[in-house]
């Protein structure tokens, strides 16, 4: 008979060592699952996690791991503030969509002027598009009590009507013979998220993402709101008795996490994606869920997590075209990550003891 | 600037190394939308993709990539075929149009086909389907078949594709059955399962009798099916496991000829910058088979329209028509021309509601 014991602490060695043993873990079930459908498991996990990082055309992925992790990072570290506090935003994906429709909007608005304070008001824009999104379950949370869960996800949807809207209208391009999508600001120089050095993926959204670890790391580890922050979560009542007010932490986590998911956009749709178009956006804000649990809702946690993500989906690509794996396997491969995270989490609070019958 | 040329002269380096490995494979990328099992769109790409690999055997080397979203990650997916020695790279998706032309400005010695879309470049060909003569043959069936004089119409976005689908098969419609009627519901969507279901629900139970979609998952046919006395089209794909009821007949985008030419003119070194828009008559769209739920005199008729157009004597929009606004559009005789009809985004007379703006 084997029992489940609730530790009476939680086991610092086994909170580090889950992400690594469920990557391990991912690697043998996944490896099972494409060797059922008949490739070498081997070769296929290989090119998922070798081939971007040094296979032979590196000097083309490397960069876009920066592309495709960046967004998820700084989505993530917003994300993981909140869900350290139990507050919980569930729709970054909204916020990311305002983000990039306030930022790509303001710079639209000044098209075809080019000046250098256009991509500043752009960011100002982006940060703002998302901080609103979120200040709407934020609000209602604190003079409704509404479930932010709920209210946030939803408006994930409210927030895709939008973004098919503008990009049918308001922000169509003129130019585009009637099809949906806005201009594309990479070939407008003043909004153009250009690579900081050509060729190395390095661009505003990357060093936004990277201050933000820091900023957050500082934040958790430094600053009394950090320590109000962790409390509420692991103590509520202890909080309440430290004084901290409940209203102001919702608004502070949701705000913020808003704000970054906002940026996100912003960075993604003036660089990489180009333009405001009706498939904009392809699940960053639901993958960032994930990078947060997976970093364990640490800053540095969190920056790698969103790079192993990446990783997967660079990887994940050119196992399709190069062995034919299809895309849903990947996803599946994707999934299990996260199952074994949270099912390997069970250790860190528990631990498991062989118990004799007659207790039972 | 660096970067490309590194990137360029990668290409370049790994075009000999290819080139002098394997003497005279060519090698054919595919990048999907969707993912091949879609039984519409995606599905119908994908046997032109095998079509090709039959039909050149061991000369030929095709790779794709499935469920590709729009933007930096088409822009990806197409760079690292491109840099995986691809000569030739069908992206299938209006929404790569622009990634494409990024990527070929990167690879000019590698060959790049955007179907749907209007840009094209030295190495990139555009190419897509008149498939509102479809829409036209489908318009007759439906005006004919319906008994509630509703017919439900699922738009996937309101572009110039859709909105020309919609006039052709109501104009159509309304010429067999005046007091025809068009309700139409925005799904803001290519393939959404469920979506698709939900609309063709709505339109159910708003009394549409007729299903047309330009959605390309079977949901809208299997709500049908639920619903019993509800007649469907298949789109983009047969979809004959709906047969004879509810799907009547279908509109099948076959893209093997084209993707077949191309690629041989690719191996011969003939292969030139193109905008391709071919229907019927050359047999990128074709209409599949008329079941027996359609009266005898109706598939008739229908056979009879198709010929037409294949024959190049009939034009779907033939005036005397009129926009929604009452304004004229074409006289009496007048066919519409391309650039017209490439840019719709107006409802032809007697079509309520309004486009999406």
């Amino acid at each position: 008979m084997i029992v489940l014991e609730k530790r009476p602490q939680p086991s610092k060695a086994w909170s580090y060592a889950t992400p690594l043993v469920a990557v391990v873990a991912t690697m043998v079930f996944g490896g099972l699952l494409f060797a059922l459908l008949g490739k070498n498991p081997v070769e296929a996990i290989g090119t998922i996690f070798w081939e971007p990082l040094f296979g032979e055309f590196a000097f083309y992925y490397r960069p876009q791991l920066l592309v495709k992790g960046a967004p998820l990072v700084l989505i993530a570290i917003g994300l993981s503030l909140g869900f350290r506090a139990g507050i919980w935003n569930i729709g970054a994906e909204g916020q990311y969509i305002m983000g990039a429709i306030f930022g790509a909007g303001a710079g639209l608005a000044f098209y075809p002027l080019e000046a250098f304070y256009i991509f500043p008001i752009m960011v100002i824009a982006g940060a703002f598009g998302g901080w609103l999104w979120a200040m709407i379950p934020a609000f209602l949370k604190v003079r409704f009590g509404t479930n932010e869960i709920l209210v946030s996800l939803m408006l994930v949807y409210v927030a895709e009507q939008m973004l098919a809207s503008v990009s049918l209208g308001l922000l169509k391009n003129p130019e585009g013979f009637g099809f949906p999508g806005s201009r594309n600001l990479q070939s407008y120089d003043s909004a153009h998220n250009a690579e900081l050095i050509a060729g190395s993926g390095m661009h505003w959204g990357v060093v936004t993402a990277l201050i933000a670890v820091i900023f957050a790391y500082v934040l958790l580890n430094r600053h009394m709101l950090g320590f109000h922050i962790r409390l509420t979560g692991e103590a509520p009542r202890a909080a309440k008795f430290a004084g901290v007010n409940p209203a102001r932490l919702i608004l502070f986590c949701l705000g913020l996490s808003g704000m970054l998911a906002g940026l996100a956009g912003m960075f993604e749709v003036s660089g990489p994606a180009g333009q405001v178009s009706i498939d904009f956006n392809v699940g960053y804000g639901f993958t960032a869920i994930i990078v947060a649990f997976l970093g364990r809702l640490h800053p540095v946690g969190i920056l790698l997590a969103g790079f192993l993500m990446a990783l997967t989906y660079i990887g994940g690509e050119i196992a399709q075209s190069q062995l034919g794996l299809p895309a849903a396997a990947i996803q599946v491969f994707q999934g299990m990550l996260l199952f074994f995270l949270l099912a390997f989490d069970l250790l860190t609070n528990f631990r498991i003891r062989a118990a004799r019958s007659e207790v039972a | 600037m660096k970067f490309t040329t590194l990137l360029t002269s990668a290409a370049v380096a790994l075009g000999l190394a290819t080139g002098a490995m394997a003497e005279d494979k060519t090698k054919v990328g595919f990048v999907y939308v969707g993912p091949v099992g879609d039984g519409g769109w995606t599905y119908e790409h994908d046997k032109g993709r095998q079509a090709v690999e039959k039909h050149f055997g061991d000369k030929v080397e095709t790779v794709f990539v499935e469920s590709v979203p729009e933007g930096p990650d088409a822009e990806r997916v197409m760079t690292q075929m491109a840099l995986e020695g691809a000569d030739l790279i069908f992206t299938t998706s209006f929404g790569y149009m622009d990634p494409t032309i990024n990527v070929a400005k990167k690879f000019p010695n590698v060959k790049f086909e955007h179907a749907t879309g209007y840009k094209t470049a030295p190495n990139v060909s555009a190419y897509s389907a008149r498939f509102y003569e479809g829409r036209a043959v489908q318009g007759h069936i439906a005006g004919k078949m319906t008994k509630s004089n509703i017919i439900g119409y699922i738009g996937s976005y309101p572009i110039p594709e859709v909105i020309r689908g919609i006039n052709s098969a109501y104009i159509h419609a309304k010429k067999v059955n005046p007091d025809v009627e068009f309700k139409i519901v925005w799904a803001y969507t290519w393939f959404d399962p469920a979506k698709e279901a939900d609309a063709a629900t709505v339109l159910i139970e708003q009394g549409a009798d007729v299903i047309l979609q330009h959605t390309d998952s079977t949901a809208p046919q299997a709500a049908a099916q639920e619903a019993g006395n509800v007649v469907t089209f298949g789109q983009a794909s047969d979809m004959s496991e709906y047969a004879p009821f509810p799907r009547v007949s279908s509109i099948i985008d076959n893209w093997a000829p084209y993707y077949i030419a191309r690629t041989q003119a690719v191996m011969d070194g003939s292969w030139e910058t193109v905008s391709t828009w071919d229907g019927i008559k050359e047999g990128m769209v074709e209409i599949g088979e008329i079941s027996d739920a359609v009266p005898a005199d109706v598939k008739e008729e229908a056979l009879a329209l198709k010929a037409a157009m294949a024959a190049g004597e009939y034009h779907p929009f033939t005036g005397p028509l009129k926009k929604q606004d009452g304004s004229d559009w074409l006289a009496d005789g007048e066919t519409a021309d391309d650039g017209t009809l490439a840019g719709m985004n107006f409802y032809v007379e007697g079509l309520d509601g309004e486009i999406p703006q």
